[in-house]
């Protein structure tokens, strides 16, 4: 390896690429691509749920009506802010800032495990409910009261489309946080600099969309209605 | 290309295949051309499965009642042989090998943009392949590849789940291998080397990748719903809850018909390679040919409805998909136009390649009119759901996309093995297998308009001539594609080393040695001539 | 039987004019190939490589060409369509005055039950020359009513109708195929439709068992599964009356108002808080598992005749 090649190298030039701003280039492109078949993914999903409530609007509000708006709110507001940590660790990066850069990435982190631990508490919320379809489907009392009159049978439709939905949206954020943990270990180590730093903004991406999956995702699920 | 002459310590220099050794140097390899060569074990492994499965169907076609297994093993039969054929063979097949070996050679790059990305493809396909090998062992599919519902999801007792899961994990190969191409293609093009300069078979490979990039995923999501309604029982398809078992067909087609375009575009694309190198002219209308492909892909996208004309959608939707069916027809018209006027007036030579090449355009041309019946409404209520669409979809899938991946492998064998094969047996083969397809295949248009249904385990007495003449066809077929296996894994020890450029053809992938060293090129190169510069006043010399 | 025929028999009116499209459409096909096939053929002969060192002149392309070999393939397909689209079109709409029959598939037979009661198993007697429109639903899975002869196919699909009419222009018997895979039986679910000329149809009904109309079946389901108790003909029970309902538009207490067809009737019957009538409470329970599609259909059939009935004065219903 010739000096110029050891230092290309060492500032994370993979030897398929002709310099860093190529790889640079191939590194965004891929990212936007992977997003774009993230949007089919969760697409095919939103356009049967957005079938299905137009076919049972009285059900869906129903079971919209089930949900606890202010965890749903508080989640948005956890989930906003994560992605301006996410946002500021890569401004901490571009301007060579070690620190920082760890910090808001452990801070990203941090609420990114309030919000699913909000979402644990959601969920354990439906088995107490009895709103969970095919595992504990049995409302009662006042869950039955709002759900009966959009039909039951719809109603668990909705619920479907709530645990699949938010469950779909949780796999991808657990699998952020591991993607963070990863860039937490090698940014301590030093791996990332004002001249290299593209996984930072690649994971970064991924979690604005991930965020952008959840702002669909509250209105569509918890918002139904609009009686506030 | 004379028979094996054995040549006294022909030097072989070092190339990607002796760069190192050990299987370690083959399952954590990082370079496209050992993953492609991977790949090529893998489907071959599956298209004897797959096959298998076929032989076994037409044998039991031979009697109307049945000849050798039970109704539900042969709905199992049919419904693996599809699943195998489509995920783990077809749709693969050009890309994963070809296209993976050859893309960086002919954007003149040392690899693909993500190389990790590309073994993780390969892994990523094995597991899905075992999970498929699993359902077949431990009992079986009987759903149909379509897997349509309310059957698949609620009535059927069979592997729904573990197929599911092997086809949605398999999934995720083809996007990252889509994803793979287009970054590549986009971002480490050699200096020169314009879009209107790169060879078809890259334009092809461009579109399939997006086709691969958009669609797979709605596959996914619509597989993960099914296996959530066949393990909880919630019936967001079938009507016990209200939903809807046409929304799974749309979703499954949504993502299934450009799927077909994944399968075909790539064989255009190598026939395109083939046509120029052995008429030694550039293909007639370039440009034209590039931008059918994106065409195709697009269009592609909009007509997944022919699949339900009678499922009793409204006759207003009908009638938009038929006729945007019959426009993505207009463009694989136009390419069959400028690959047939690329011969005139061209130099023509007859190895087994251009038999390949030749053999897609007439059998192409004939499963593409037919499509024409399909696309029409009123015969296709006649004609959905018999044996017409069956011999349809062979005579593009079998006698296109599978003679133009064995165009494909023939023609740039000496490249990936650095090894040339006897000719003579190469284009017997090449005769048997043309002939074995339309024996096999011809017989069911014939049978669908005569009414027969498909995934008919047994059958009404009067169809039975055509079954059989069907079923010898088919080993005749059978016997065709058994002669390549032998010769082409002959070859790789007892072939006459091959040159660089044994075939004369222009392409960045024929300026460097046979086999490739693992960097590809000793110098990138750089490009100054047009696409298919064979041409006496364009040719750089050989 | 012939030994080697290439089509079905021509069975039905619309059966001729279905083939006459087909052999147009195979017709293209042989031109187009063979005109591939020759010319490919001849050029391969003639251009064939004579020395190892020929250096063909490149040819770029030919605009002029590429028009005229995009714009006939255009104006071949655009007949086609049009062609096909109004066979289809016109095909779609059965004639007014059909014989209405009510077919319900199941794995792996399929039941038919005439208007006057008759009821068979996979067979289907049908009169010459008078048009037959099925009405069809599914117990279970999707399967696909077909009969080559008559060049018709349908889907059957669960929690809903679908249909198809023909119009049998000969005697016999004709296979009737599922053409929907439907599991393991789905190669037996094979039948055949019987065409007798007209009053030897009547005889064929009126020799079987001697049952009651689709409509007196219904009748007594409508009474004993209790709907008459709510649903009463002066509008003073719990329920609206359904006189003169099947056929108008309903208006719903979400202010709505749809259509009273045979889907919303349906679904008044499984699912009845998905439309409830204004001025009325949602209170009838549903009767999804209680009813089989047959008795579903005979109590549609029933109400759909009150349809016909004047609705009492002063309809309007509780407020």
């Amino acid at each position: 390896m010739t000096e110029a090649e050891a230092r290309a190298h060492d500032l994370g030039l993979a030897h398929q690429f002709a310099d860093l701003e190529q790889q640079q280039e191939a590194d965004t492109l891929g990212i936007w691509i992977f997003l774009v078949t993230e949007i089919m993914f969760f697409g095919g999903l939103f356009a049967s749920y957005a079938i299905y409530r137009w076919l049972y609007f009285a059900a869906f509000e129903g079971g919209s009506h089930v949900l606890d708006v202010r965890l749903g709110a508080v989640n948005t507001c956890v989930l906003l802010g994560s992605s301006l940590t996410m946002a500021l660790s890569v401004r901490s990066a571009q301007t060579n800032n070690r620190r920082a850069l760890v910090l808001f990435l452990i801070a990203t982190m941090i609420l990114g495990g309030i919000f699913l631990g909000i979402k644990g508490v959601e969920y354990d919320q439906k088995f107490v409910e009895h709103v969970v379809p095919g595992l504990d489907w049995a409302p009662e009392g006042k869950t039955l009261a709002s759900l009966a009159p959009g039909g039951l049978g719809h109603a668990e439709m909705y619920f479907f489309f709530y645990f699949a939905m938010t469950g779909l949206h949780a796999l991808h954020m657990v699998a952020g946080m591991g993607l963070l943990l990863w860039l937490v270990l090698r940014a301590r180590k030093g791996s990332f600099t004002s001249h290299y730093f593209a996984p930072v903004e690649v994971v970064g991406l991924y979690w604005h969309f991930v965020d952008i999956v959840w702002i669909f995702l509250f209105p569509l699920l918890y918002l139904i209605g609009g009686r506030y | 290309m004379s028979a094996a002459t054995l040549e006294p310590r022909v030097h072989v220099g070092r190339n990607y295949l002796n760069a190192d050794y050990g299987w370690k140097s083959w399952l954590f390899t990082l370079d496209h051309k050992r993953i492609a060569l991977l790949y090529l074990v893998s489907i071959t492994f599956f298209f004897i499965i797959g096959g298998s499965f076929a032989v076994l169907m037409r044998i039991n076609l031979v009697e109307p009642q049945g000849a050798i297994v039970q109704p539900e093993t042969y709905n199992k039969l049919f419904t693996l042989h599809g699943i195998v054929m489509i995920f783990f063979f077809l749709i693969p097949s050009i890309p994963a090998v070809l296209g993976n070996f050859l893309v960086p050679l002919m954007v003149g790059a040392r690899d693909l943009a993500f190389p990790k990305l590309n073994l993780l493809s390969w892994y990523i396909y094995m597991a899905g392949g075992m999970f498929t090998l699993y359902s077949a062992i431990a009992g079986g599919v009987d759903t149909g590849w379509t897997f349509y519902t309310p059957y698949s999801s609620t009535y059927s007792n069979t592997q729904v789940t573990a197929v599911a899961i092997g086809v949605f994990i398999t999934g995720f190969s083809s996007i990252l291998t889509g994803l793979n191409f287009i970054v590549t293609i986009h971002k480490m093009r050699a200096p020169g080397l314009t879009w209107f300069r790169l060879p078809l078979f890259l334009w092809s490979m461009y579109a399939t990748s997006v086709i691969m990039v958009l669609g797979t995923p709605v596959l996914a999501i619509t597989i993960f719903l099914l296996a959530l309604e066949h393990l909880f029982h919630v019936g967001i398809f079938s009507p016990a809850l209200g939903g809807d078992p046409l929304l799974f067909q749309h979703l499954f087609w949504f993502y299934s018909h450009p799927a077909v375009y994944i399968m075909i575009l790539p064989a255009m694309g190598v026939v395109s390679e083939i046509i120029a190198c052995f008429a030694r002219k550039r293909i007639f209308g370039y440009k034209i040919v590039a931008f059918s492909s994106v065409a195709i892909a697009v269009l592609g996208f909009l007509v997944w409805g022919h699949h339900m004309f009678v499922t009793g959608q409204s006759v207003y939707a009908g009638l938009i998909f038929s006729m945007l069916s019959f426009l993505v027809a207009i463009p694989s018209a136009i390419k069959v136009f400028n690959w047939t006027s690329t011969l005139y007036k061209g130099s023509i030579s007859y190895e087994a390649p251009m038999l390949y090449a030749l053999g897609f355009i007439g059998l192409f041309t004939m499963g593409g009119l037919t499509g024409l019946f399909l696309a029409s409404l009123a015969t296709d209520v006649h004609l959905n759901g018999t044996y017409f669409i069956v011999a349809h979809f062979h005579y593009i899938m079998v006698g296109g996309a599978v003679m133009g991946y064995l165009g494909g492998i023939h023609f740039w064998w000496p490249k990936i093995s650095g090894r040339k094969y006897p000719n003579a047996w190469a284009s017997l083969a090449a005769a048997i297998i043309f002939i074995g397809f339309n024996l096999t295949f011809f017989p069911q248009f014939i049978l669908g308009y005569l009414g027969m249904p498909r995934r008919y385990a047994f059958y009404p007495a009067e169809f039975q001539v055509l079954n059989v003449m069907s079923s010898a066809g088919a080993t005749v077929l059978g016997v065709g594609y058994l002669i390549p296996l032998i010769y082409l894994i002959w070859s790789m020890r007892y072939g006459p080393i091959a040159e660089p450029n044994p075939w004369g053809a222009t392409g960045l992938e024929w300026k460097t040695s046979s086999p490739p060293p693992t960097e590809n090129f000793a110098e990138i190169p750089v490009v100054r001539e047009e696409a298919y510069a064979y041409a006496a006043e364009e040719a750089a010399g050989d | 039987m012939q030994t080697l025929p290439f089509q079905p028999e021509q069975a039905s009116t619309i059966a001729r004019s279905v083939d006459h499209l087909y052999f147009f459409l195979t017709a293209i096909t042989l031109f187009f190939t063979a005109l591939i096939f020759s010319v490919i053929f001849y050029f391969m002969i003639k251009y064939r490589r004579r020395s190892p060192d020929e250096r063909p002149k490149a040819i770029e392309g030919s605009l002029p060409l590429e028009v005229l070999w995009t714009a006939i393939p255009t104006l071949i397909v655009a007949v086609i369509f049009v062609w096909s689209s109004t066979l289809y079109f016109r095909n779609s709409e059965p004639p007014k005055g059909s014989l209405e029959i009510f077919v319900t598939g199941k794995q792996w037979m399929w039941k038919a039950e005439h208007p006057e009661g008759q009821r068979e198993i996979n067979e289907l007697h049908v009169p010459l020359g008078r048009p037959v429109k099925l009405t069809m639903t599914s117990e279970d899975v999707i399967h696909d009513f077909y009969v080559p002869a008559f060049r018709v196919k349908k889907d059957v699909l669960p929690g809903r109708y679908t249909s198809l009419w023909f119009e049998p222009t000969k005697l016999g018997r004709f296979h009737l195929f599922c053409a929907q895979y439907c599991g393991a039986f789905h190669a037996g679910m094979i039948g055949s439709i019987i065409v007798q000329e007209p009053d030897e149809y009547e005889r064929w009904l009126a020799g079987g068992t001697p049952g009651e109309s689709v409509e007196q079946a219904g009748e007594k389901v409508f009474q004993q599964s209790g709907c008459s108790t709510c649903h009463v003909a002066g509008g003073t029970g719990l329920a609206p009356s359904l006189l003169g309902v099947y056929g108008q538009a309903v208006h719903l207490t979400t202010g709505e108002t749809v259509m009273a067809d045979d889907a919303y009737v349906r679904e008044s019957i499984l699912l009845p808080r998905a439309k409830v009538v204004l001025g009325y409470k949602p209170i009838m329970p549903s009767f999804q598992g209680q009813l089989s599609e047959e008795q579903l259909n005979d109590v549609i059939a029933y109400i759909r005749a009150l349809g016909q009935s004047q609705p009492k004065p002063k309809e309007e219903g509780k407020q």
